[in-house]
C-alpha cells in the first residue's frame, strides 16, 4: 500500500495501521510529545494501533520540541505549523529551551475543547498557557491539561487573576507541585476593569520566584524601564502588552516595544492586546520574538481559522524583520531606472 | 417490547423493558417518554447524588440566546425544542395531575458599557445572518421593558421566544407523572454495564444486578467513569456552575419580568418570587464547593445590572456540574454494546433539550425514527475525533 507520510510517498506492505507508520516515520510511538494526523486531522495516540491506513492516505507525523535537555530537537513538519521559524529555520530560545514556533497560545476563553483543540493545532503553537486557578489540574481524560498534554505541547502554567505577589507566588508553587514544572507566567492584575500589570507586585514577585528556582516569564506593561528592572532580577523573558489583555486593540504604543526590543537581552514576546494578524504580524515586525495571544483566537468567530492567520502572521512578521525593510521615504523612488530604456520617437 | 399494560399490573421486581441509570431531568424525561411508549421503567440513581446539574440549572429554555458561530445544529436542536416545549408542558401537567410551572416571558440581552455594546452589534449581526434577526433597543427601550435596570444599560436585544421553566418542580412533575405510568424509581449505586455476546443485558449496581435488555445512560457529567465490565469511553467531562438563588420578600415586586442577560451573568425571576443569578464556569473535576469569590462576582454583576436586586433575601448558593463534550453537543443515541442507549453531555442546554431528548430516544427504544437532527448528536462521533 502506498501512502504519503511526511510529503513523501512510502510503501508499506499488506494491510497498516497509523502506528506502522509512525514506526516508519522513524519514530517510537511510545515517546512523549509526538503528534499524528491523517489528511491534517490529529488523530489520539489511543487509536493509532486500530486506525486502518488507506491507498494514498496524508499521514504527517510530528515531533513537538521539549528541547533544551541536549535532545536532538527536530523541526516540526509544516502540516502542523511552524509558526514564525524564518528561512533560516532559526528557533526561538527562551532559557535554554528551543521552541520551532514563535506563537504562544492562552488556552482561555475557548468555547468548546474541539475549538482549542483545532487552533491550537492551526497555530502550530508549541506552547499553550493555562491558568492554574480555573482548571483542574489533573490531567485526567477530558480535562484541558489532557487536551494540551495529548499534542506533546509545552504547558506554561500562569498566575491569571492573582492581585498580589504572595498569592502569584503561591499559585505558581501549586502550578509547579500540579504541572512538574518550574516554568511560570507571572501575571498580576492591578484591577479587574483593566487588568493592566501591577509592576510594584509583578517585580517583587519576580525577585522571589527567581530566587526560589523558577524561570519566570512575566506580563508586564510597555514600560522600558520596568522590563530591564525585570530582565536585572533574572527573569527569563519580558512580555509586555501591546494593550490591555482582551481588548483586542493592536500595539497601542510600538516606540515602547521598539524601545525595550532594543535594550533587552532576554527575549521579548509581546502578550496581549492583539486583536488580529497585523498586529501580530507588527509585533514580530518591531522586534519581538515571539507573540502569545488567546482572545484575538479563543473568541473569533471561527477560531481555528484566525488561528492559522496568526501562525502566518507571525511567521511573515519574522520575516519581514530578519530581510530588513526599506527605509519610509517621503517621495517616490521608481524600482527601476532610467538607464537603458528604449527611445520610442 | 410490551405493549401498553395498565400500570397496575406492573410488580416492582418485574424485569424493565428499560432501565435509566441517571434522574436528572434528561433521565426523568427518558424515562417518562419510554413510559409514555409503552415501556416498562426502572430509573436508578445514586442515593444522595452531589453535584447533579438538574437542580441548580437557572432553567432558561433560551436557545437563541445560547446561539453562537460554530454551534447552529445545537441552534437548530434547540429551537425544536423550545418550540415543543409548551406541548410538552401541556401533555405533562396533565399526567402528573400538577401544573407544570413554564412561562414564555422573553429575554433581554443588555450591554453595560461601549464594549459590551459592540460585543452585542456583533452578536446581532449574526441572528441577522440566521434567518432570526432580535430586534436592538436602545437603552431608554431597554428600561421601558425593564424599569429595573440600571442606567448603565444602554444597549440591548430582544429575544420574545425566550422561556424560564423551574427546573425543580419540573423534576418533581416528571418524577410524579412517571409513577403513574408505572416507572419504578431506586435509589442504588451503578457499577458497571452487563454485557452478553455485545448485547446488553442490565447493569452491576449494589446491592444486585438488574436485568433487562436496554439501558439508558442519562448520567451527566459522570458519564461511565469507573464502570467496570465494558469499555465504554465516554468523553463527557465536568464544568462547574455556581449559582445563586434569592427571593422577593412578600408583597415586593420581582425585579425583572424577563430573562435578563449580560456578557457575565443571567436574572431569571419566577412568578414563585425566585430570582436565580448564574452561573459561574470553571474545570475542576468533580469539586463542588462554592467560592467566596463566585458569590461575591455573582452579586456584584447583579446589583451592577438591576440595583435593586440588594433588597431580596438571600436563599442559596450551589454549585452543579454541567456535562460537557468536546464539541459542547450532547450524545444521543445508540453507543457501544447492542441494547445501550446513551443521552448526556447536554452541557449547558440540559433543561431545554430534556424532553426532546427524552422523546428521541424513547423514539430509538421503540423503534420508531427520531428526528432527523439527532445524527449530528451520534454518540459514536468521538470514536476518530481527538477527545
Amino acid at each position: 500500500m502506498r501512502i504519503e507520510l511526511n510529503g513523501e510517498y512510502v510503501e508499506l506492505v499488506g494491510p497498516s495501521r497509523l502506528v506502522d507508520a509512525v514506526r516508519r516515520a522513524g519514530v517510537d510511538p511510545d515517546t512523549r510529545g509526538i503528534a499524528v494526523a491523517v489528511q491534517g486531522d490529529v488523530v489520539p495516540r489511543v487509536d493509532w494501533p486500530t486506525f486502518e491506513l488507506y491507498e494514498d492516505v496524508r499521514v504527517e507525523v510530528v515531533r513537538a520540541i521539549q528541547g533544551g535537555d541536549g535532545a536532538a530537537a527536530t523541526e516540526p513538519d509544516g502540516a502542523l505549523g511552524s509558526a514564525g521559524s524564518g528561512p533560516t529555520g532559526e528557533m526561538l530560545v527562551i532559557a535554554g529551551r528551543r521552541f520551532g514556533s514563535r506563537l504562544l497560545l492562552g488556552s482561555g476563553g475557548f468555547r468548546s475543547h474541539r475549538d482549542l483543540h483545532d487552533s491550537i493545532v492551526a497555530s502550530g503553537s508549541e506552547i499553550v498557557t493555562v491558568a492554574m486557578r480555573r482548571v483542574d489540574s489533573s490531567g485526567d481524560a477530558g480535562t484541558l491539561l489532557d487536551v494540551v498534554d495529548r499534542l506533546g505541547l509545552f504547558v506554561l502554567p500562569n498566575t491569571a487573576g492573582c492581585y498580589t505577589a504572595r498569592d502569584a507566588v503561591k499559585t505558581a508553587r501549586l502550578a509547579r507541585e500540579a504541572l512538574q514544572t518550574d516554568w511560570v507566567k507571572l501575571e498580576l492584575i492591578g484591577d479587574d476593569r483593566t487588568l493592566l500589570p501591577d509592576t510594584v507586585e509583578l517585580l517583587d514577585a519576580a525577585e522571589q520566584l527567581v530566587a526560589d528556582g523558577f524561570t519566570v516569564l512575566p506580563y508586564t506593561n510597555d514600560d522600558p524601564i520596568i522590563a530591564k528592572r525585570l530582565e536585572a532580577v533574572g527573569c527569563a523573558a519580558v512580555m509586555p502588552l501591546g494593550a490591555p489583555i482582551g481588548s483586542g486593540a493592536g500595539i497601542r504604543n510600538p516606540y515602547n516595544l521598539a524601545i525595550i526590543v532594543e535594550s533587552a537581552g532576554v527575549p521579548v514576546v509581546c502578550d496581549a492586546g492583539i486583536g488580529t494578524a497585523s498586529d501580530a504580524a507588527l509585533a514580530m515586525e518591531l522586534g519581538c520574538d515571539a507573540v502569545l495571544l488567546a482572545s484575538a483566537v479563543s473568541r473569533a468567530e471561527r477560531p481555528a481559522v484566525m488561528a492559522a492567520a496568526m501562525r502566518d502572521a507571525v511567521s511573515a512578521g519574522r520575516q519581514a524583520r530578519l530581510a530588513g525593510r526599506i527605509p519610509r521615504r517621503l517621495h517616490a523612488e521608481a524600482s527601476t531606472s532610467d538607464a537603458g530604456l528604449a527611445r520610442l520617437d | 417490547m410490551r405493549s401498553s399494560q395498565p400500570p397496575t399490573n406492573r410488580a416492582d421486581r418485574q424485569s424493565p423493558d428499560l432501565i435509566v441509570v441517571g434522574s436528572g431531568l434528561v433521565g426523568l424525561a427518558c424515562a417518562y417518554e419510554a413510559a409514555l411508549a409503552g415501556a416498562l421503567v426502572r430509573v436508578i440513581d445514586r442515593p444522595g447524588a452531589v453535584g447533579a446539574a438538574s437542580p441548580v440549572a437557572a432553567g432558561m429554555l433560551a436557545p437563541a440566546g445560547e446561539a453562537w458561530w460554530g454551534e447552529e445544529e445545537l441552534l437548530r436542536f434547540g429551537l425544536r425544542a423550545a418550540r415543543d416545549y409548551e406541548a410538552f408542558c401541556d401533555r405533562l401537567s396533565a399526567d402528573a395531575e400538577s401544573e407544570v410551572p413554564y412561562r414564555r416571558c422573553g429575554a433581554i440581552r443588555v450591554a453595560l458599557d461601549g464594549d459590551e455594546a459592540a460585543e452585542l452589534e456583533r452578536l446581532r449581526r449574526y441572528h441577522e445572518q440566521l434567518g432570526a434577526p432580535a430586534p436592538r433597543l436602545v437603552g431608554s427601550e431597554c428600561r421601558q421593558l425593564e424599569p429595573g435596570l440600571a442606567t448603565i444599560a444602554t444597549a440591548g436585544l430582544l429575544f420574545e421566544d425566550e422561556a424560564e421553566i423551574d427546573p425543580r418542580a419540573l423534576a418533581s412533575c416528571l418524577r410524579t407523572a412517571g409513577q403513574r405510568l408505572g416507572v419504578v424509581f431506586e435509589s442504588a449505586a451503578v457499577s458497571g454495564l452487563i454485557v452478553e455476546r455485545d448485547r446488553v443485558g442490565g447493569v452491576l449496581a449494589d446491592p444486585g444486578p438488574v436485568r433487562s435488555g436496554a439501558v439508558l445512560l442519562a448520567t451527566g457529567a459522570w458519564g461511565a467513569a469507573g464502570w467496570s465490565g465494558s469499555s465504554l469511553a465516554l468523553p463527557v467531562r465536568p464544568v462547574k456552575g455556581e449559582v445563586l438563588r434569592l427571593a422577593v420578600p412578600a408583597g415586593a415586586e420581582p425585579p425583572c419580568r424577563r430573562i435578563v442577560v449580560t456578557e457575565r451573568i443571567y436574572l431569571v425571576a419566577r412568578h414563585s418570587g425566585e430570582v436565580v443569578i448564574g452561573a459561574t464556569s470553571g474545570e475542576r473535576g468533580f469539586e463542588t464547593t462554592v467560592s467566596a469569590g463566585a458569590v461575591r462576582e455573582l452579586l456584584r454583576e447583579a446589583y451592577r445590572t438591576i440595583p435593586e436586586i440588594g433588597e431580596l433575601d438571600f436563599i442559596e448558593a450551589a454549585a452543579g456540574l454541567r456535562p460537557c463534550t468536546p464539541d459542547n453537543l450532547p450524545m444521543l443515541g445508540r453507543a457501544g454494546p447492542e441494547g445501550l442507549l446513551v443521552a448526556l453531555g447536554h452541557y449547558r442546554n440540559g433543561v431545554l433539550l430534556a424532553p426532546l431528548s427524552g422523546r428521541c430516544l424513547a423514539a430509538l427504544l421503540v423503534g420508531r425514527s427520531p428526528p432527523a437532527e439527532i445524527t449530528a448528536f451520534d454518540p459514536a462521533r468521538f470514536a476518530t475525533m481527538v477527545r
